[in-house]
This record gives C-alpha cells, structure tokens and sequence, in this order.
C-alpha cells in the first residue's frame, strides 16, 4: 500500500499514526548536527578564497598599479577580519577531511584493516610539507 | 534536467567533490595565510609585484593556479547544494539550485581559465 | 544514593490523542537496572498500557530501540545509572511514524532492506555434491564488520537525510548491501548497483556520520557508504572509458 503526503514511501498510510515533521532548525538541536553543518559550510570559505585569487590575478594582469590598489584593499579591517575567519574554516574543512578520509577507503594492508590514524597522519605530515613547499616558492623573491 | 542524466552525472560531480575537497584541504590555507593575513598585516614581506609575474608566466604555475581556482569551486558547489537540500528543505527548488551551484563553479573556471590565459 | 527515578516516558493513543505527550513514572533506583527494566517494572505495576517493544534484553535482538534523552539507544543496553538523579527521558525512535506510546512503524526500513537483496546471488548456485564455498578469514574480515547490523534501526533515528527525505534508502540498508557486495561467496554486486545509485540511495548521503556513532554493534554504515560512493566512481569511470564492456 502507497502513502501519500510526506510519510516515507513504502509505509501504509495509517490517518492516526503520528508523525513528527522536522523542524527548519534541526540542525541546532544536536552539538554533532551543528559541527556537521558548519564543516559543511567551510567550503563557502574555499570558494572566497577562489574568488579573491581571481581579482588578484585580475589585478594582476592589469599591472603594478592596479595590482597595488589590490594589495591595499585587503590591507582593509573588514577585509582581514573575514580572511581570518575564512583562514579558521579553512583549517577546520583540513582537519575534518583528513580525520574523515580513512573511514571513505577502507584500506588493507596484509589481510588488515589499516588503523585510520596511520591514514590520516601522513595526510597531516603531507599537508605541513605541501604548505612549506608553497611557501618557499612564493617568499623566495 | 532528465532524472537519467543526472544520475549518470552524480559519480562524477562526487569526484570532483572529492578532488575540490583535497585540493581545498592541502592548498588554500597557505595560501589564505600568505595573502589573506601575512602579507597586508605585514608579518612577512610580500613578494613584489615583479616577482609574481615572473612565477606566473611559467606554464606549470598557470596550471597550478587553474587547479586552485576550479576544484574548491565545484566541492563548495557540490556539498552547498545538499546544504541547501537538507538544511533549509527547499528540494523542490532543485534544479534552480543545481544550475546555481554548478553553473556558479562553471563560470569560476571559465573565469580562471581566461584570466591565466591572458596573463602577462 | 536516591531510592527512587522519575522516567518521562511519551504516551499516545491513536484512538485518544492528537500528539504524543510526556507522563512521568517513579521507579525502584537500582544500579544495576537497565531503562528496559524501569519500563517493565511500570508495565507490571504501574501502567499495564505502555506500550513498547522488546524481546532479548541483551543488545542482540534489535527490538527495544528508543530514544533516551533525546539520543537514540537500546534499552537493554542503556543504564539507569548513567542519567541518575535527573529524569529519564523515553520517546519513540526518531523519523518514523509512531504506532502507539514508544511503537514505531518500520515498514518503511524493511522494504527498502529487502531492496538491496541481503542474500547470496550466486549466477549459478554450485551442486551439493561439490561441496561448501570455501572463504579465507581474510576474506570474511572483509565484510564482518557491516554483518554485524542487528537491524535496531538506530542509525535511522541519528540520521538528519532521513528524516528530511524519507526516500533515502538509510545506513543501515546500505551498510547490509555492502556486507553482500564484499562477500566472496557473492556476485550479485552488479543487480544491487542501480538501487544503490538511485539519487535516494548513497548518492543522498552527506556523511554526516552520526549513524555510525550511534550504532551499538560499531558497523560503521557511514564509512560503509562513502566506501560504495568510492565504488560507484570508479564503475562510472569504467563504464565511460570502456562504453564497449560487459553490460
């Protein structure tokens, strides 16, 4: 027997039982269900990042002067303020990618299940060396 | 779009989810740190302008750069749009969202392409 | 020590109600009793009415799941001791229709359970005469995990995509199709392809995770999923480079 409305498909349609709808802010309800959503939110923080790379490269090819008005503009506070909070959702999508990566591949070694921390480690090292690399490549003048 | 297609769509919008995912995790907060708040607050001296152009002219750099300025765009695309799905229930509205989210990243790289093309 | 605990547990009557309600119950304190046990002892000598279901009492049977403080649990496994002196807090399972008190109608679970095929599909069954289908405990430590699933319907009740989409097929359906896909005995992992990647089937899941924490048998359906996401890519990208191959 099909149901109709909102009741999961395969469940008859009983008129008296109850149920519950869920609430818009079911993600304030639970600690795990806020962390869920603001990790998922750390990706609106990558895509800025892209767009401000894009005017710099705009501004970039523009020419010193423009590339000088550029550097200027996010010498602004407001500016600052929201790289810092994106720089923070940033690490956090890092660390939670990481932390999650083991559990999507289940990986053997041997007839074993690697341990998740032997996965997500390297990626930590990884991801310190990569960041130095970078560095260097840009501070070397 | 026809159910169909979408669903022969779906692994691969995963693996650029995934890719964009990696790529956001390993690459931009370096470079968020350098440019977003070393740099303007002056804690380390940021590179000259001449200097940028000369690592922006060679080709392995254009394509670095068009890496980092694509993928992060299709992982946020991808996980906003079941952000949209599930947290304000508005699944009805799907294929608005979708052509937002998608063709927002779309034009990200369209964007990032040209602007590397031309560089100089 | 306090004597005695006050349980508030949600009671509705199809018949009476229009909504469930909270009615608080006082129950014998004993260290050792389970919210199980405070239910029967109200059961017995309180309110022959409540309505409830349970059968083990030892966490194996998958029966007794219901929420407790707002957190899905088996009530055979959850002691009263971890929440005295505050009140106990009992209500139906999360994002399913409630039947009658703390009853839930799972219809829904077991025909999207029955979707994926849990059992062996084999294109040709072997003959007796040549024996068992032999499996190295490598191969068997490959899938025993997600065999462990007591169908409690737990990661149901934790998962936020289900209760928003009630076509989402669910942790633990998918958890149990995996357990068959990686199953050497099996071959029935291309007929469970197309449920899997309906838009309702892993494609739904957004790795929230919580199914996975809340599960008393540790399956892990979340990583169960994400390992199949991983599967489905890599059949798609078959599938585009070799369009040629077997269909």
């Amino acid at each position: 027997m099909k149901s109709s409305g909102t009741a999961p498909s395969y469940t008859p349609y009983h008129p008296k039982w109850y149920r519950r709808r869920v609430s818009t802010y079911w993600w304030l309800q639970r600690g795990e269900y806020l962390k869920f959503v603001l990790r998922e939110m750390s990706s609106i923080f990558g895509a800025y990042f892209v767009v401000i790379t894009l005017v710099q490269l705009y501004a970039l090819s523009r020419g010193p002067q423009a590339y000088a008005d550029f550097e200027n503009w996010l010498k602004n506070p407001l500016v600052i303020a929201l790289n810092a909070i994106s720089f923070f959702f940033v690490v956090f999508h890092t660390i939670t990618w990481f932390n999650l990566a083991p559990r999507a591949m289940a990986v053997r070694l041997g007839g074993k299940r690697v341990p998740d921390l032997l996965i997500s480690g390297p990626n930590f090292v990884a991801w310190i060396v990569v960041s130095a690399v970078i560095a260097w490549f840009l501070l070397r003048g | 779009m026809a159910k169909e297609t979408q669903l022969r769509l779906e692994p691969l919008l995963w693996m650029l989810f995934s890719a964009g995912g990696v790529v956001t995790a390993f690459l931009i907060p370096v470079h968020l740190f350098l440019f977003g708040l070393a740099f303007p607050l002056g804690w380390i001296k940021a590179p000259e302008y001449a200097s940028l152009m000369v690592l922006v002219a060679h080709p392995l750099v254009r394509i670095y750069l068009f890496v980092l300025c694509s993928l992060p765009l299709f992982h946020w695309a991808h996980r906003f749009r079941y952000t949209l799905y599930d947290g304000l229930q508005i699944k009805h509205l799907n294929e608005v969202i979708n052509f937002c989210c998608y063709g927002g990243a779309v034009m990200g790289t369209v964007v990032a392409g040209y602007l590397l093309w031309n560089i100089h | 020590m306090a004597e005695t605990i006050k349980l508030e547990i949600a009671r509705f009557s199809p018949e009476r109600d229009a909504a469930p309600r909270l009615e608080t119950f006082e129950v014998p304190y004993r260290k050792d009793w389970v919210v199980l046990d405070a239910l029967n002892y109200i059961k017995d000598k309180s309110d022959g009415s409540l309505t409830y279901r349970w059968s083990c009492r030892m966490g194996i049977c998958g029966s007794c799941g219901m929420m407790v403080n707002g957190e899905p649990k088996l009530t055979c496994a959850t002691f009263l001791a971890d929440y005295a002196p505050t009140p106990v807090r009992v209500e139906p399972l999360r994002n399913f229709p409630v039947v009658r008190d703390l009853v839930i109608a799972m219809t829904d679970f077991m025909h999207k359970l029955v979707e994926m095929k849990p059992w062996i599909i084999r294109k040709e069954e072997k003959p007796l005469s040549e024996g068992e289908y032999l499996q190295t405990p490598e191969q068997l430590d490959i899938y025993k995990q997600y065999s462990m699933c007591i169908n409690c319907m737990l990661c149901y009740a934790a998962c936020p995509v289900y209760g928003l989409d009630p076509l989402f097929s669910g942790p633990a359906a998918i958890a149990l199709a995996q357990r068959y896909n990686l199953d050497s005995r099996d071959q029935g992992a291309k007929e469970r392809f197309t449920t899997l990647s309906q838009h309702e089937g892993i494609w739904a899941c957004t790795f929230v995770g919580e199914c996975t924490e809340v599960c008393p048998k540790h399956v892990d359906p979340a990583g169960a999923i994400q390992q199949y996401k991983l599967t489905a890519a890599k059949e798609w990208f078959k599938s585009m480079l070799l369009p040629w191959g077997e269909k």
